[in-house]
């Protein structure tokens, strides 16, 4: 890789960047839909797949081949637009954006340049309860290209690799790219402010049930557009977009990271390179990709093979009905049927779980509990990982099940944490797990009042307290039970019998 | 030369169509006969690039079959055929003339050659071009050029002239040619054969390698007006894989081509472009276009002179627009997937980029270059609006000056070419003169209209063919057939037989030219 002088600068202070510059953001998202079928040929557009197993004479871009469009990518498309308060083009075109590169079959990529099929949209952002709105520049139609795995060198990119392979499975994948218009006077809030668009755009995203929408798979892919203006000046910096930032974490550290990076360079009166970024997950900086500025010339124009895309007014009308509720208002339906506070509220959206709450909810488990196991056990582990926790492998499913089995006595809190164990081990459902593991609280009254009358025979001086009514003292004996039960007793069960034999 | 040939070799293929319905005669009698044919003088005219002769015979012992089980796939089952090497075939090679892409077998048939097939038509062969169907003479085929039967030291024109070549030689009955700029019409000038380019959307575009996409439209290329209508009635129609293609039926091609052979023509309105004539001209080639002019108006034709202003700029219009689009489309040729492969010289290790200049340097010949150049140029950031999207506009204007005229006319007609056949070599190093060549075809491509080219007869200063054109608003192919075979009849009745019955005899032995 390339190392220029901007990537050994010292950073500045985030403080002290927010003292002299004001940032400007701007965040482009590409999303995957889940269409049955690719952008402009009939191949399977499922993931996987022995490599360039899904691919026909069209994707391969073999001589000869003509695109057709995809009209549920077409509605798709139109549905997030709509979800994102746009304008739906009454007409519009596709353009072929021209570049080489071994990935892409046509040596073009067939995109939409200057009539886009959504535009001028907005979303309403929240970031500790205060609400900042983004507006949305564009939302357009493209097709992805193959995905290249390069062999051989130091750092995985084509510089210095020995060959690379090229899986063309991917080539002509329908994607949408949503841009945002520059969102200003975020201020310090601005990484929170990227991380929480980005995070409830995926929310929409599922909620309209368009995309898989994982990160980790590349389903949601975010670029980081930032710069730095002269605090006050009203102006707008030189910018730097980081590509592919995979998760709402790295969002977040990506925008301080180059706000930090931006304000150091800007600070030894040199001035930003406006390039292409690439994001390091494992050490957290950025380095230069390639130049942006006017060396890239894609000769964008109408694609030719493909009639313009003509929305009628009534099918934008009957899409619009069948857009899901407003995630503002959802939210606030939501808190009010859990019963969570403003602050249960924030962190559960903060933490990316809306989602993950509602569908735990959805089976069965009380809104309390699914709330304490997606924010505390499992987001301690999604951070110890630096993973999303859409990515840890826990499902909603999973979290209801194993707070059933706390429901109904099989677990408590200790054993249930056993369990996750036992499925970020990939050893089968929370049940198997509690059945291989042997994890089941001892429900036999025999054994357990066993163990009660030896800690109480061995406690004496506390059972003479609970005796005259300290009933407080008897946490010491439940503890010695417990541990005499390795833990697999109920709690509050070993209370009572305690309490009865005492009495 | 006709008259010494077997008269299965020159016989029309709607009679060769009568013939094997009525067992007369068999598809392998037919095929067979265009394969000697071809083995006798392909070496000297050097109209094909690949003969598959196993591949045609084994169709048409199928076709007699199914002929003898009373059950013909189609009018023209059994009936062989030469397709232009710029469609894909599945399991035959595909080079579109290009050394890029010697070798390639596509795994898949274009829509027009899966049709072909389904209707039972053996493929004998595919046939030469200009390298990517850029040029007006076959001259810029990476592998040689073709020879005009009429004069093998002259071109055939282009870029189609392989396919012309092949029907004039009587080497093949019917063909399949393509049309960007003239690349059927003008080889069926300068070759006495007749060429239609049909509306935009008429025929599928799926597997035609494209030049300029939106341009491009795959059209027959036959000896007669009739032969003409039904391959075109054949291959045309929608193609959901061609989402330009028209999704309304055509109008009856064939009905109108047997309606004009009775040689009525009373109450047509026939429209003379004044741009398309005079200076510049060959005046042979105008003097025939008007003696058939005179014979339109005396079967009871009305003809005006019309002026479409905006032709002018069809030339320049033209040779923005090509270029622009040829250069995307041909950015896929970039030895990473198929096609040639050429390693940098002295490089030890070279990169996917390195690799796809030397291969691109390689591959493509000087005109291909050329155009690859012009059009990059032409779509550039800053250049744009000026270049490309004033080509744009200017298309419209063109599209206007159509639509004003046919309000007055039925169709409108010119000399389809200029001149006659020019040698080989005379204008191989000169572009721009070449490129006139195509200033009377080039403005219905630009606005999607069809056009017919029928012979009109030998120019009195050379000897050699000249093509009358028709052309029809969009959607009313059935014009230019209807006022193409009345032509057609009047003329051949005044020569006393069709035109390529006065062609000289080739040298049978396959001797090169």
């Amino acid at each position: 890789m390339t190392t220029t002088a901007h990537d050994s600068v010292e950073l500045v202070d985030f403080d002290a960047v927010l003292a002299a510059y004001d940032p400007a953001l701007g965040l482009e998202v590409h999303v995957e839909l889940n269409t049955a079928t690719k952008m402009f040929c009939g191949c399977p557009a499922t993931f996987g797949g022995e490599p360039n197993s899904h691919v026909c004479p069209t994707c391969l871009g073999l001589p000869g081949a003509m695109p057709v469009v995809n009209g549920k990518a077409v509605e798709s498309a139109i549905r997030i637009g709509l979800a994102l308060n746009c304008e739906i083009a009454e007409w519009c075109r596709f353009a072929r954006k021209n570049y080489f590169y071994p990935d892409m079959p046509k040596n073009f990529q067939t995109s939409q340049y200057d009539e886009p099929i959504c535009f001028d949209g907005w979303m309403d952002v929240d970031v500790d309860g205060e609400t900042f709105r983004v507006e949305i520049e564009r939302a357009h139609m493209e097709e992805d290209t193959g995905k290249s795995t390069h062999v051989g060198g130091a750092t995985g990119r084509i510089h210095g690799a020995d060959h690379s392979l090229v899986d063309y499975n991917r080539a002509g994948i329908p994607l949408i790219e949503i841009v945002t218009r520059p969102i200003l006077g975020a201020g310090e809030k601005a990484p929170a402010v990227a991380r929480a668009y980005v995070a409830q755009l995926r929310d929409l995203i599922v909620a309209l049930g368009v995309s898989e929408a994982r990160m980790d798979q590349g389903n949601l892919r975010a670029d980081v557009n930032l710069s730095l203006a002269p605090k006050g000046s009203g102006t707008l910096g030189t910018r730097t977009e980081t590509k592919n930032v995979n998760s709402f974490r790295s969002v977040e550290r990506a925008v301080r990271y180059e706000m930090q990076r931006h304000a150091a360079v800007l600070d030894a009166g040199r001035s930003i390179l406006q390039e292409t970024r690439h994001w390091h997950e494992d050490t957290g900086i950025t380095t230069s990709g390639r130049e942006k500025s006017d060396a890239e010339d894609y000769r964008y124009f109408p694609e030719p093979d493909l009639v313009p895309v003509a929305p009628s007014r009534e099918w934008v009308e009957e899409l619009r009905a069948t857009l899901p509720e407003n995630p503002t208002e959802k939210r606030a339906r939501l808190q009010s049927e859990w019963g969570f506070s403003d602050l249960e509220m924030r962190d559960t959206v903060g933490a990316g779980a809306l989602g993950l709450v509602e569908e735990t909810i959805a089976l069965g488990a009380a809104p309390q509990a699914a709330r304490k196991w997606w924010l505390g056990e499992l987001a301690r582990r999604a951070n110890d990982a630096g993973q999303e926790l859409t990515a840890l492998g826990v499902t909603p499913a999973d979290v209801a099940a194993v707070q059933g089995l706390v429901d109904d006595g099989t677990l408590n809190d200790k054993l249930a944490r056993q369990v996750f164990d036992g499925l970020f081990a990939g050893e089968g459902t929370p049940a198997e797990i509690v059945a291989a593991r042997g994890l089941a609280i001892v429900s036999d009254d025999g054994a357990l009042s066993a163990a009660v009358d030896e800690a109480i025979a061995a406690n004496p001086d506390v059972a003479d307290k609970i005796r005259d009514g300290k009933h407080a003292a008897a946490g010491a004996l439940i503890g010695a039970v417990m541990k005499s039960m390795r833990g697999q007793a109920d709690a509050g069960k070993v209370r009572e019998l305690i309490l009865a034999k005492l009495s | 030369m006709s008259a010494h040939l077997p008269e299965v070799l020159t016989r029309s293929a709607a009679d060769l169509a009568d013939d094997l319905a009525s067992g007369a005669t068999t598809s392998v009698a037919l095929t067979r006969a265009s394969l000697d044919r071809i083995a006798a003088v392909d070496g000297a005219v050097h109209a094909f690039l690949h003969v598959d002769a196993e591949g045609a015979l084994a169709q048409a012992a199928a076709a007699d079959e199914r002929r003898a089980a009373g059950q013909p796939a189609s009018a023209l089952d059994g009936v062989p055929i030469a397709v232009k090497d710029v469609l894909a075939t599945r399991g035959l090679p595909t080079t579109c003339g290009s050394k890029i892409l010697e070798g390639w077998v596509p795994p898949y048939d274009a829509t027009v050659v899966a049709k072909l097939r389904e209707a039972g038509l053996p493929i004998l062969g595919k046939t030469n071009m200009d390298e990517f169907a850029m040029g007006s003479s076959t001259e810029h085929s990476a592998y040689g050029p073709t020879h005009n039967p009429w004069d093998l030291t002259r071109i055939p024109g282009g870029s189609g002239g392989g396919s012309a070549a092949a029907v004039a030689a009587f080497e093949a009955p019917l063909a399949l040619g393509t049309d960007t700029g003239g690349s059927i019409r003008q080889p069926g000038a300068v070759t006495g054969t007749v060429g239609t380019k049909p509306t935009y959307g008429g025929v599928s575009r799926y597997g035609l390698v494209a030049m300029a996409n939106s341009l491009d439209q795959v059209g027959p290329v036959t000896r007669t007006v009739l032969d003409a209508a039904l391959l075109h009635e054949l291959i045309g129609g929608h193609d959901p894989l061609d989402s330009t293609s028209i999704a309304q039926p055509l109008p009856g091609l064939v009905d109108a081509a047997r309606q004009g052979a009775t040689g009525d023509m009373s109450g047509v309105r026939i429209g003379v472009i004044t741009e398309l004539g005079g200076d510049g001209w060959q005046a042979g080639v105008q003097e025939r276009f008007r003696e058939s002019l005179d014979l339109l108006v005396g079967a009871g034709a009305d003809v005006v002179e019309v002026s479409c202003p905006s032709f002018v700029h069809a030339l320049a219009t033209y040779y923005l627009v090509m270029p622009a689009e040829a250069s995307s489309n041909l950015a896929k040729f970039d030895a990473m997937r198929y096609g040639l492969r050429v390693l940098p010289e002295g490089v030890a290790s070279p990169s996917a980029e390195e690799v796809m200049k030397a291969t691109r340097a390689a591959g493509f010949g000087d005109e291909v270059k050329r155009r690859i150049m012009i059009g990059t140029y032409a779509l550039s950031s800053g250049y744009y609006d000026a270049y490309y999207g004033q080509a744009q506009k200017v298309r419209t204007l063109i599209s206007r000056d159509f639509a004003a005229a046919f309000e007055s006319v039925d169709v409108l007609v010119s000399p389809t070419a200029p001149t006659t056949a020019f040698p080989i070599g005379e204008k191989v190093d000169d572009p721009l003169a070449m490129y006139l060549n195509d200033l009377a075809t080039i403005p219905a491509n630009l606005a999607g209209v069809p056009g017919i080219s029928v012979p009109s007869g030998l120019a009195s200063e050379d000897g050699l063919p000249a093509g009358f054109q028709i052309l029809a608003p969009a959607l009313a192919d059935d014009r230019c057939y209807r006022v193409g075979a009345a032509l057609e009849s009047l003329l051949v009745e005044q020569w006393g037989g069709p035109l390529l019955a006065q062609a000289p005899a080739l040298p049978s032995e396959g001797a090169s030219a």
